[in-house]
C-alpha cells in the first residue's frame, strides 16, 4: 500500500499521543448559563483523575460593567488559562477578580494564570494554602501528570476583608464562613440573588471532609439557608435552581456521617469496616458516595477513637 | 523464628536477592500479584514450609490510600472454617515496605481476626499470610497505590511536638460476639518511630499479650513500626459477656503498657457481630 506524504503526516500526528503516552486532550470548559451574566462550568462528579485532568470543581462567572469575575480557577495552569480565555470571550471584558472559596487544589491551582493582585481569599485560605500548598502541589502532579505542565503553587495577592464588592453596580455579598475548611468564602450576587456556595455546598455528589470540621460547617449551613437566595452553584454537582436542595442534602449527608461514623466507632467496627457501612437508599443519586465515605473514615475516625473509647490503662505495670 | 533470626534471616535474604543467588530449596508458587520482593520475603517468612495462595484468607482494605502513614487493613481466616484445625500465625505485611512485616499474630485462643493501620511507603502488596498447625501458609492480598513516603515521614505527634506527654494512653473496649468469642479494640498513643526520620532512632511497641480472666493466654504478637503511630488494633478473643480482659504490651525501649477491658453485656450495633467485607 502506497502513503502519500500528507498521509503519512497524519499517520504519524495521530500516533504521537500513543508514543509519547501522556499528551491529554484539552479541557473542555463549557460555560451554562443559569443567571442574568452568570454562568456555571460543571465539573466531573468524579475522583480527580487523570482521565478528568482534575477539572472536578465547579466554577463561576459573572459579568459586571467593571469587567468579568471568576469563582475560583480550576486546578492547573493550564485550565486557568483556557478558562480565562473561554469566560472573555463569553463576556467580552476582561477578567478583573478571581475569587478562591478554599484551599483545596481543584478549586484554586488554576490561579497560578492570573496576576496576583486581582485574585482575592479569605486570609485564613491564604495561611491554609502557604501551608499545604506544597503538598497539595506534588499529590496533583504525581495524580494528574501532564496536565499539571507548568503549575507552581501561586498564592491569592488580596486578602478579603470586606464584607461586599462593587463592580460598577454589580455587587457580591462575601461571606467569611468555615468547615469544609479552617476558611470558606461563600458569596451571593445580589443581582440575581445566586448564592455561590463553594466547598460548603454539594449535590449530588459526596461531600469530601480532608479538612472538615462538621459542627462549625453544619452552622455555616444554617447561615446559608438564611440568606435571600434564589439558586445556588455548589462547589460540586448541578445547578440548584431553588436554592435549597443542595444545603439539604449536604447536611443530611453530614448528618448521616456524623451518626454512622460514631455509632461504629461504639460497637466496636475497625475503619475498613466501617468504609463498607451500607449507604442509605435516599443518597442513591449521590455520586462518589463510596470512595467519599472512604476518605471520611480516614479523615475522622481516629478522632473519634479518641473521643468515644475510654480510657483504660492502668499505671505502668 | 524468633524475631531475631526473622531480622537476620530478612537481611540475609536482601544480600541473596541482591547477589541473585538461586535458593536451595523447591520454588514457591508464582506470586499471582508479580511482586519482585515475593521469593525474598518468602524465604525469609515461610522458610521449607508449604505455601499456597489461598482466598478463604480475607485481607480487606479501603478502595484508596487516602493516608499512606495510615492505611487500615483487616486480615480475616475465619473462613477457612474449622476443617483445617486451628490458626497458628497470622502475618500482615507489605512487600515494598522497607520494614515489610506490621504484625505477626498468634491467636492462641481467638478467632484468627486481626485489624490494624499501617503505613505504606510505595505502591505495594499488602498481604496476609496465615499458617495453619500442620505448618502450611495460605497467602492473599492485592496491589495498593500509595503516593509513598508513609515509613519515612515524622509522626504528627513528633511534629507537634506532644508525643511523650500522651505516650502510654490505651483506650479500649470489649463486645461479645456469637459462639463465645467477643471483639477486642484498643488504641495506643505511640510515635512508632521507623528509624527513617532524620535525628529520630526507632522506637516502637513491639509485643503485645491479651490474657482472659483466669490468666489465659488468648492471643500475642509481635509488632513492628511499619504499624501506623497511634496503634490501633482489633482482635477476637474467646471471652465472654463480663469477662475481664489483660492487655500488656512492651515497647523498644522496655516501657510497659497494662490495661484492663471488660466485655460488655451487649453489642449496640448487630453488625458489629458480622463479617467484614463488602
Amino acid at each position: 500500500m502506497m502513503l502519500n506524504r500528507r498521509q503519512a503526516l497524519a499517520g504519524m500526528t495521530g500516533a504521537l499521543p500513543l508514543l509519547t503516552g501522556a499528551a491529554p486532550d484539552d479541557y473542555r470548559i463549557d460555560p451554562q448559563p443559569v443567571a442574568d451574566g452568570l454562568w456555571m462550568i460543571h465539573g466531573a462528579d468524579e475522583p480527580m483523575l487523570f482521565a478528568n485532568g482534575g477539572a472536578i470543581a465547579n466554577i463561576a462567572i459573572i459579568a459586571t460593567p467593571a469587567g468579568t469575575l471568576l469563582v475560583d480557577a480550576g486546578p492547573s495552569i493550564r485550565y486557568g488559562h483556557m478558562l480565562r480565555k473561554v469566560a472573555e470571550t463569553l463576556t467580552g471584558q476582561p477578567v478583573v477578580r478571581v475569587y478562591v472559596t478554599h484551599l483545596h487544589p481543584d478549586h484554586g491551582m488554576g490561579i497560578a494564570a492570573f496576576d496576583p493582585a486581582i485574585v482575592a481569599a479569605l486570609p485564613g485560605t491564604i495561611a491554609d494554602m502557604e501551608r499545604d500548598g506544597r503538598g497539595f502541589s506534588d499529590a496533583l502532579y504525581r495524580l494528574l501528570g501532564d496536565w499539571m505542565r507548568g503549575t507552581d503553587l501561586a498564592l491569592p495577592g488580596r486578602r478579603i476583608d470586606q464584607p461586599a464588592e462593587d463592580f460598577g453596580g454589580r455587587r457580591l455579598q462575601l461571606l467569611p464562613l468555615a468547615g469544609h475548611s479552617n476558611a470558606d468564602l461563600a458569596l451571593l450576587d445580589e443581582r440575581t440573588g445566586t448564592l455561590i456556595g463553594g466547598d460548603l455546598l454539594f449535590l449530588d455528589r459526596a461531600p469530601s471532609t480532608p479538612t472538615a470540621n462538621l459542627g462549625r460547617w453544619r452552622e455555616s449551613l444554617d447561615a446559608l439557608a438564611r440568606l435571600p437566595h434564589k439558586a445556588a452553584i455548589p462547589g460540586h454537582g448541578p445547578f440548584d435552581p431553588g436554592g435549597t436542595r443542595a444545603i439539604a442534602q449536604t447536611r443530611d449527608w453530614l448528618d448521616w456521617l456524623d451518626t454512622t461514623l460514631r455509632t461504629a466507632v461504639q460497637s466496636g467496627l475497625d475503619m475498613v469496616e466501617a468504609g463498607t457501612l451500607p449507604i442509605p437508599d435516599r443518597f442513591a443519586t449521590i455520586a462518589a458516595a463510596r470512595y467519599e465515605l472512604q476518605r471520611s473514615v480516614a479523615h475522622l475516625y481516629p478522632a473519634l477513637e479518641a473521643e468515644l473509647l475510654p480510657r483504660v490503662d492502668l499505671p505502668e505495670g | 523464628m524468633n524475631r531475631r533470626k526473622t531480622l537476620t534471616a530478612m537481611a540475609m535474604s536482601c544480600l541473596l536477592a541482591a547477589g541473585s543467588i538461586a535458593p536451595a530449596r523447591a520454588p514457591y508458587p508464582a506470586d499471582p500479584l508479580h511482586s519482585p520482593m515475593w521469593t525474598a520475603h518468602a524465604q525469609t517468612i515461610f522458610g521449607d514450609d508449604p505455601v499456597s495462595f489461598d482466598p478463604r484468607v480475607k485481607v480487606s482494605y479501603p478502595e484508596i490510600a487516602e493516608n499512606q502513614r495510615s492505611f487500615p487493613v483487616a486480615l480475616d481466616a475465619r473462613g477457612l472454617g474449622p476443617g483445617l484445625g486451628p490458626v497458628r500465625r497470622m502475618l500482615i505485611l507489605a512487600d515494598l515496605n522497607p520494614i515489610p512485616i506490621a504484625i505477626d499474630y498468634r491467636p492462641d485462643g481467638a478467632e484468627p481476626y486481626v485489624a490494624t493501620r499501617i503505613k505504606l511507603d510505595q505502591r505495594t502488596p499488602v498481604r496476609g499470610a496465615v499458617q495453619l498447625a500442620d505448618g502450611q501458609w495460605l497467602v492473599s492480598g492485592g496491589w495498593v497505590d500509595a503516593a509513598g513516603g508513609g515509613c519515612s515521614a515524622p509522626p504528627v505527634s513528633r511534629v507537634k511536638g506532644d508525643w511523650a506527654q500522651h505516650l502510654g494512653e490505651m483506650r479500649g473496649e470489649a463486645w461479645p460476639m456469637a459462639d463465645g468469642a467477643s471483639r477486642l479494640r484498643v488504641t495506643f498513643r505511640h510515635p512508632m518511630d521507623t528509624g527513617f526520620v532524620a535525628n529520630i532512632p526507632t522506637y516502637h511497641i513491639e509485643q503485645m499479650r491479651v490474657t482472659g480472666p483466669d490468666g489465659q493466654l488468648l492471643g500475642q504478637m509481635e509488632i513492628w513500626a511499619a504499624v501506623a503511630e497511634d496503634p490501633a488494633i482489633t482482635l477476637m478473643p474467646r471471652a465472654h459477656p463480663g469477662d475481664t480482659l489483660s492487655i500488656a504490651a512492651r515497647d523498644t525501649n522496655g516501657r510497659a503498657y497494662l490495661a484492663k477491658v471488660t466485655v460488655a453485656r451487649q453489642s449496640p450495633l448487630p453488625t458489629a457481630t458480622g463479617a467484614t467485607g463488602r
